[in-house]
């Protein structure tokens, strides 16, 4: 189990070599950077101070240096935390990223949260009760959802509240808590605010969870195993949730890991734009259309990384509800 | 034999369970009454899809979906009270599939071994985990071990602890026979071999001390030398525990081998209920006989292997009268085709359901004129 882990490991940080390398030359690709736009600009002012401060990012970044070199002085500094300068905001990436980080991974947890409360317990009913009503409603309901664009959902969500019904829904925070400094006041006006996007996401999440797991159990109800449980006396509930659900939930734990978790950096951008969140998304999308090159690399590189590191723990946590996984 | 003989345990009476699909309406079992007697070993043999199983599960209320049950299914509960020995008949039909009482019943009274050991215990959980689950639900110990428990009314009894069951569990593995039980207790299926899994499906089964148990093929899975192992051991219990067994099999060996009584069925019904030695030495029905012509002997290499000609009918288009006179050998126009054959004994302790036997004619005006129009 251990060296499995340790060549699991080794393999990701190989792949994330390859992905960070393939990342930063396609961010230089287009023609034109943010640099040469910017010094066209002062250029034009006649603006010398900035000149000079513009010589000195391109010294330190090596801008004018080959293309290997300009990658191992970005990667080196990466490593070290210096993700780079966002030339669009004039601050260190880092910064910007720290502001809203932890606000993405809320949002992910509490989408997380509400697709599995909602998903797991209909999937469950759909598939116990096979062609029922309820589970014909269920499954109508979640085609509709994933027919439903998000985004879409989301600007219907801002028409309803905001015109209709007056309320406040855009962000994650009302105007007065935007710069507060954090307090149990301001918790609470996240919450508030955080349900909205919470539950678009976990709409649209959960009309696939509930296809799936309802597949799944009905897989597994199917099973011999299932019968001799029952046959043992056990009651309906604890041979389902015991027996069954146990069983069933693998394929859940794999999208824990490969979608909910890089899903903390991109998860519904446009959701996240179309209610202008203060989160990873929207800034991913405006570094790329302003070719804001470090900001989009460093992003793209921690999309990676999200998605190595979750398929290593959706991994683990697989082997552990699962003995017939663990390796010898 | 079996001293019990005279004590039935599990009385089925006209048992019809029916599977209402799309193509039609099958009628899987179709019927069927036999009694099972306490201690006794009850064999029950058919091809595939003769209903079988479904009377398995029938006895345990369980069957599937979309299934529907008709008919009387009675399990005689034996308990000691106050020196005397009371009987209560319960009535499986009735009781709700997922109720207090069936569950004591299933896994309980009724333990049951399937035919797939290798996918018959929950991959995930270990062999001990299934063994102490059983334990749990079914075993009982008095509630107070101080002082003379014998004289005690012993009504007060508590559910075993996890400790305990867990104990029992090992002592379970250790009686079926699989080697180191302190160890094999934590193994998961995956890690045991066919043979060590229905070994461990038998401890599980047998950790209630049930008063029956129904075995369902469950040696099919298994190689020639595994089952016979399955076998020897499945006939030491019951030795020891005072257990009915309803063995299900399509194997004419394995039956011969363990059943002290024989069930033969055919599409849903029982056709011929006999002895052991009865049936293979003086079969009556000549659907028994066939399937004793058709196991091949040690020795006779010039012989043709005999075959059951045709068949096994579409279960949506039963044939007429006899449902296996298009097969039969002893097929008599104008009467089998015609007449369905009641149930009778043909000699003492014979049953079988044919129209080569007077009693096996019904008393229907009907079928009385064509007995004596084809006579």
């Amino acid at each position: 189990m251990l060296s499995f882990l340790v060549r699991r490991i080794f393999y990701a940080i190989i792949m994330l070599v390859v992905v960070s390398f393939v990342s930063f030359i396609i961010i230089t690709l287009p023609p034109g950077d943010f640099m040469t736009q910017k010094i066209a600009e002062l250029q034009a002012r006649g603006d010398k101070s900035a000149e000079l401060r513009i010589d000195e990012y391109r010294e330190r970044y090596g801008l004018d240096q080959p293309l290997m070199t300009q990658y191992w002085l970005w990667a080196s500094n990466f490593i070290k935390g210096d993700f780079g300068l966002s030339f669009e905001y004039d601050q260190p990436v880092a910064t910007l990223l720290k502001q809203r980080f932890p606000l993405s991974v809320t949002l992910a947890l509490a989408t997380t949260a509400f697709t599995w409360a909602l998903a797991i317990p209909i999937g469950v009913f759909s598939a116990v009760k096979q062609y029922s009503l309820g589970d014909q409603i269920a499954t109508t309901i979640s085609f509709l959802g994933i027919g439903i664009p998000p985004f879409l959902l989301a600007l219907v969500v801002l028409y309803v509240a905001v015109v209709k019904l007056d309320q406040d829904v855009v962000g994650l925070f009302s105007r007065e808590f935007v710069d507060a400094s954090w307090s149990l006041a301001k918790v609470w006006d996240l919450l508030k605010h955080l349900w909205v996007p919470a539950l678009i996401g976990a709409i649209t999440g959960t009309a696939g969870t509930i296809r799936i797991m309802r597949g799944n159990l009905l897989d597994t109800l199917g099973q011999p195993f299932i019968e001799a449980a029952r046959a043992r006396g056990l009651k309906n509930r604890t041979v389902i949730w015991r027996h069954a659900v146990r069983m069933a939930i693998n394929p859940l734990i794999v999208i824990l890991g490969t979608e909910t978790f890089p899903g903390i950096l991109a998860g519904n951008i446009l959701v996240e734009v179309v209610l202008s969140l203060p989160t990873m998304g929207p800034l991913y999308i405006e570094a790329l259309l302003t070719q804001d090159m470090y900001m989009a690399g460093t992003v793209l590189v921690f999309l990676v990384m999200m998605l190595l590191i979750g398929s290593v723990l959706a991994d683990i946590a697989l082997a552990w509800v699962d003995p017939r996984i663990r390796l010898e | 034999m079996s001293k019990n003989i005279r004590n039935p345990l599990v009385e089925v009476k006209d048992l019809h369970v029916e599977f209402d699909v799309r193509d039609g309406i099958v009628h899987a079992v179709d019927g069927a009454s036999f009694t099972i007697y306490r201690g006794q070993t009850l064999g029950i043999i058919g091809e595939s899809g003769c209903g079988k199983s479904i009377t398995a599960k029938a006895i345990m209320n369980m069957v599937p979906k979309p299934g529907k049950m008709r008919g009387e299914i009675s399990f005689h509960e034996y308990s000691q009270q106050n020196g005397k020995e009371i009987e209560e008949v319960i009535r499986i039909d009735t009781l709700d599939p997922d109720g207090q009482r069936i569950r004591e019943i299933r896994g309980g009274h009724i333990g049951m071994i399937f035919q797939e050991p290798m996918s018959s215990l929950t991959p995930v959980f270990s062999a001990g985990f299934h063994i102490i689950e059983a334990a749990k639900l079914h075993r009982f110990v008095p509630l107070d071990t101080i002082g003379d428990t014998m004289t005690k009314n012993i009504e007060a009894k508590r559910h075993v602890t996890e400790a305990e069951a867990r104990e029992i569990a090992v002592d379970m593995l250790h009686r079926v026979g699989l080697p180191n039980p302190e160890q094999r207790v934590d193994s998961y299926p995956h890690q045991l071999s066919g043979g060590q899994r229905q070994r461990v499906m038998i401890a599980i089964a047998l950790s209630a001390y049930p008063d029956l148990l129904i075995a369902d093929e469950p040696t099919t899975a298994l190689d020639v030398s595994i089952e016979a192992q399955i076998l020897d051991l499945m006939r030491e219990l019951q030795e020891t525990a005072d257990m009915a067994i309803m063995f299900i099999t399509h194997n004419l060996g394995v039956i011969a081998e363990i059943a002290d009584e024989i069930v033969v069925m055919y599409m849903g019904k029982e056709v011929e209920r006999s002895n052991t030695i009865e049936i293979f030495e003086n079969p009556q029905h000549p659907y028994t006989k066939s399937l004793l012509g058709s196991i091949p002997q040690i020795g006779e290499k010039e012989a043709q292997l005999e075959t059951i000609k045709g068949m096994v009918p579409s279960p949506f288009d039963l044939p007429s009268g006899c449902v296996f006179h298009p097969r039969c050998s002893d097929y008599m126009p104008g009467k089998c085709d015609r007449v369905y054959p009641d149930y009778a004994e043909v000699s003492e302790g014979h049953w079988a359901r044919c129209l080569l036997y007077d009693g096996c004619w019904p008393e229907t005006s009907e079928a009385q004129a064509i007995k004596s129009e084809a006579a």
